[in-house]
């Protein structure tokens, strides 16, 4: 199975330019099916992008965020071929991580 | 036809008489023929003259190639595509093997890589226009799988991953020496100029007569092309979607009863248009606002 988050990192010298793209239903709660049945919260709680082994952003995400989320951001610092660890969890505990290169 | 003359006024009447005895009696055989190059030609004409500054490969990108801020979001947004997670998904299902070994790879020319603009083509053994979507269903039942549903999910991701594999192809439809190919074309032809709905439009009224302007928030796409870019992830969706959705959702938005999928009407007037669009790269799957 392919990763659920995509990232592209580019340092440009003095700070590091970051987007991510992460696939996941962020159902709210509040919509209902076809049947008329309310579909289960499922939705991402936070989001932590790691580099050098500090968290560099963390984000809080609730059921107003937009399926498939994306997030775009910069940071001071970061080099060409450092790694970079996306990381999500959801409501319902699961979770996804994956190890991006600056590039 | 007798109800209706019975209703008209007596002048009205009158008028229509004299109309349909000119017409039986003047009309020129050579206007009732059917030339689908002539009609490509100065279908492609129009466009060409309504955007001269727009390079004929670009109606690709639809609304894109008429609209400068827009095309600037598209490039935005096309930093990391939305049907991108569709793309690998299509990608995978491609490969995967049906139950008895064989695949989509099988069912199609060339395995099935870098064919989408040779879609929809005129099948002389059905007497039928067969879409890639058609085509993809066809496979599957052949090799005893049950048919995907039409317009969202598995059938957009695979037309996307089947699309991307013949990006830059010119779309190359072709029209058999069949009647009944020429039939379907020019069914398709009278499906795309005929107003319906409550809003009496026709296709061509948004996407010819009012190409490149706005309908409420949205640019219209010029006609020429605009198939080159399906499936598409749409915004407005939230999710991806084939041709047969975009006909749907057009026909609700003129508030006409929407046919269901693949009926004959839509697939002669996919037919109709990717022949009319025949020269224009594929460049699906693409994104639209």
């Amino acid at each position: 199975m392919a990763s659920t988050i995509r990232v592209r990192a580019q340092a440009n010298g003095t700070s590091t330019d970051v987007q991510a793209l992460i696939q996941h239903p962020m159902d709210s709660g509040f919509v209902k099916d076809a049947n008329g049945a309310a579909i289960p919260p499922h939705h991402i709680e936070t989001v932590t992008f790691e580099y050098g082994g500090k968290v560099v952003l963390t984000a809080d995400w609730g059921p107003a965020v937009s399926k498939d989320p994306y997030v775009k951001f910069s940071f001071k610092g970061g080099a060409k071929g450092d790694p970079l660890v996306v990381t999500w969890v959801d409501n319902l505990g699961k979770t996804d991580t994956v190890t991006a290169k600056i590039s | 036809m007798p109800h209706r003359l019975i209703r008209a006024r007596a002048t009205l009447r009158a008028v229509v008489l004299v109309v349909a005895v000119s017409a039986l009696g003047g009309a020129a055989p050579e206007q009732d023929k059917t030339d689908p190059l002539a009609d490509q030609k100065a279908f492609q004409a129009l466009f060409r003259e309504r955007f001269p500054k727009v390079p004929f490969a670009d109606f690709a990108n639809g609304p894109y190639a008429v609209n400068a801020p827009m095309r600037k979001q598209w490039e935005d947004i096309m930093q990391f595509p939305p049907y991108d997670f569709a793309l690998d998904e299509g990608k995978t299902a491609f490969e995967t093997p049906f139950a008895n070994g064989k695949s989509y790879a099988d069912c199609f020319p060339n395995k099935g890589i870098g064919v989408r603009q040779e879609f929809p083509y005129f099948d002389t053994k059905t007497g039928e226009v067969v879409t890639l979507d058609g085509a993809i269903n066809r496979c599957r039942e052949a090799n005893s799988e049950k048919p995907l549903p039409y317009q969202v999910g598995m059938m957009a991701s695979i037309t996307a991953y089947m699309a991307e594999t013949s990006r830059d192809k010119p779309f190359d439809i072709k029209i058999p020496d069949d009647p009944r190919a020429m039939a379907a074309y020019e069914a398709g032809k009278e499906y795309f100029y005929t107003r319906r709905g409550q809003l009496n439009f026709s296709c061509a009224s948004c996407h010819v007569g009012a190409a490149g302007q706005r309908l409420r928030g949205d640019i219209l796409a010029p006609a020429v092309g605009i198939l080159a870019a399906f499936p598409i992830y749409r915004s407005d969706w939230g999710s991806m979607g084939t041709i047969d959705r975009r006909f749907t959702s057009c026909s609700a938005q003129m508030r006409s009863e929407p046919l269901p999928p693949q009926d004959k009407s839509y697939r002669d007037l996919e037919y109709f248009l990717s022949y009319m669009s025949n020269g224009v790269p594929i460049s699906g799957p693409g994104t639209r606002p």
